[in-house]
């Protein structure tokens, strides 16, 4: 009981792996579509921030936080790009599926 | 203790919950309402562990930003998300599969996880040499001044990521009449204005 109620860096680690395994299993339940798998990449990269700041508040090391802020960063670049690719890929081909993008090579 | 331990469960019960409901739902806009859930369920964690700011950003970049452009990305394409879902099943054995090892590989390192004797001599920016700020004013001491030159890049790599996507999605349609400044400087009244010299009585 004790050790359920004592939330220390194991429970923090454990939800990010939860999360982590939820993103990778969404992008096998979604492979068709890009959106979702965009969306599931996010999800992966919540569960590394929530590590980078359990590991920043328990070992009182700012560093970690500092991190998640550039993981943030690139995680709106990403999802700008990828939703722009998307668009982009959308007004030519009229539709979103995975499996139709090998056509786009030369 | 025990209502840091009740908050916990509960940030951790629906960022679970909803993280699943992302993956699962059938309506991705659906997906992107509960990816917003997660999001501020984070944010909440992130709050129960000191980090206030981080949290915060997160709301404002993942909540305001992120999430919001996702929404616009589903709303306004015309996709047939029935089409897409077609065969998705027969993925799910294989998911669950993959999913089931990753997770209780990282179950098994994270359950037995501590810390080395020694770890607090190595720590790059400890938060005692601050002198007990606050985290958001710490943080802005160790941004602006260790991390510099990252910080710089990251601005970068938001600037390459802007001119990107506005290069990507830009698209010049035939037919639509744009006002030219420079056509419009270069205008002089010999080009468009004539003088007639009208008689009394008959017509220009």
């Amino acid at each position: 009981m004790d050790m359920f109620l004592e939330v220390g860096l194991s429970h923090y680690l454990t939800l990010a792996a939860l999360i982590f395994t939820i993103g990778v299993f969404g992008m096998f339940l979604n492979r068709k579509n890009v959106i979702v798998i965009l969306m599931s990449i996010e999800l992966m990269l919540l569960a590394v921030n929530i590590n980078f700041v359990a590991f920043s508040s328990y070992l009182n090391d700012l560093a970690g936080q500092v991190f998640t802020m550039f993981i943030l960063t690139v995680a709106a670049a990403e999802a700008a790009i990828g939703l722009a690719i998307l668009v982009v890929f959308f007004r030519n081909k009229g539709s979103i599926a995975v499996d139709e993008i090998s056509s786009l090579k030369g | 203790m025990i209502v840091q331990a009740l908050a916990f469960y509960l940030f951790a019960g629906i960022l679970t919950g909803s993280a699943l409901m992302v993956v699962m739902a059938r309506n991705p806009v659906h997906s992107v309402l509960f990816l917003i859930l997660a999001f501020f369920n984070a944010a909440g964690l992130f709050v129960l562990l000191g980090a206030e700011f981080v949290g915060m950003i997160l709301v404002i970049v993942y909540v305001g930003a992120v999430a919001v452009l996702f929404l616009f990305v589903v709303m306004m394409l015309d996709i047939d998300f029935a089409h897409l879902r077609k065969g998705a099943m027969q993925y799910v054995p294989l998911g669950l599969v993959i999913g089931g090892i990753l997770l209780s590989e990282l179950t098994l390192v994270y359950g037995a996880w501590s810390f080395a004797p020694d770890v607090s001599a190595n720590l790059g920016t400890p938060e005692i040499a601050l002198g007990g700020v606050s985290n958001s004013k710490g943080l802005g001491l160790v941004l602006y001044t260790d991390y510099f030159l990252a910080f710089q890049l990251a601005g970068l790599v938001l600037f390459v990521a802007m001119i990107g996507a506005i290069v990507l999605t830009h698209r010049v349609r035939p037919g639509v009449r744009k006002q030219s400044v420079a056509a419009q400087q270069a205008r002089r009244p010999s080009d468009v204005l004539e003088i007639h010299r009208v008689s009394p009585g008959s017509g220009a």
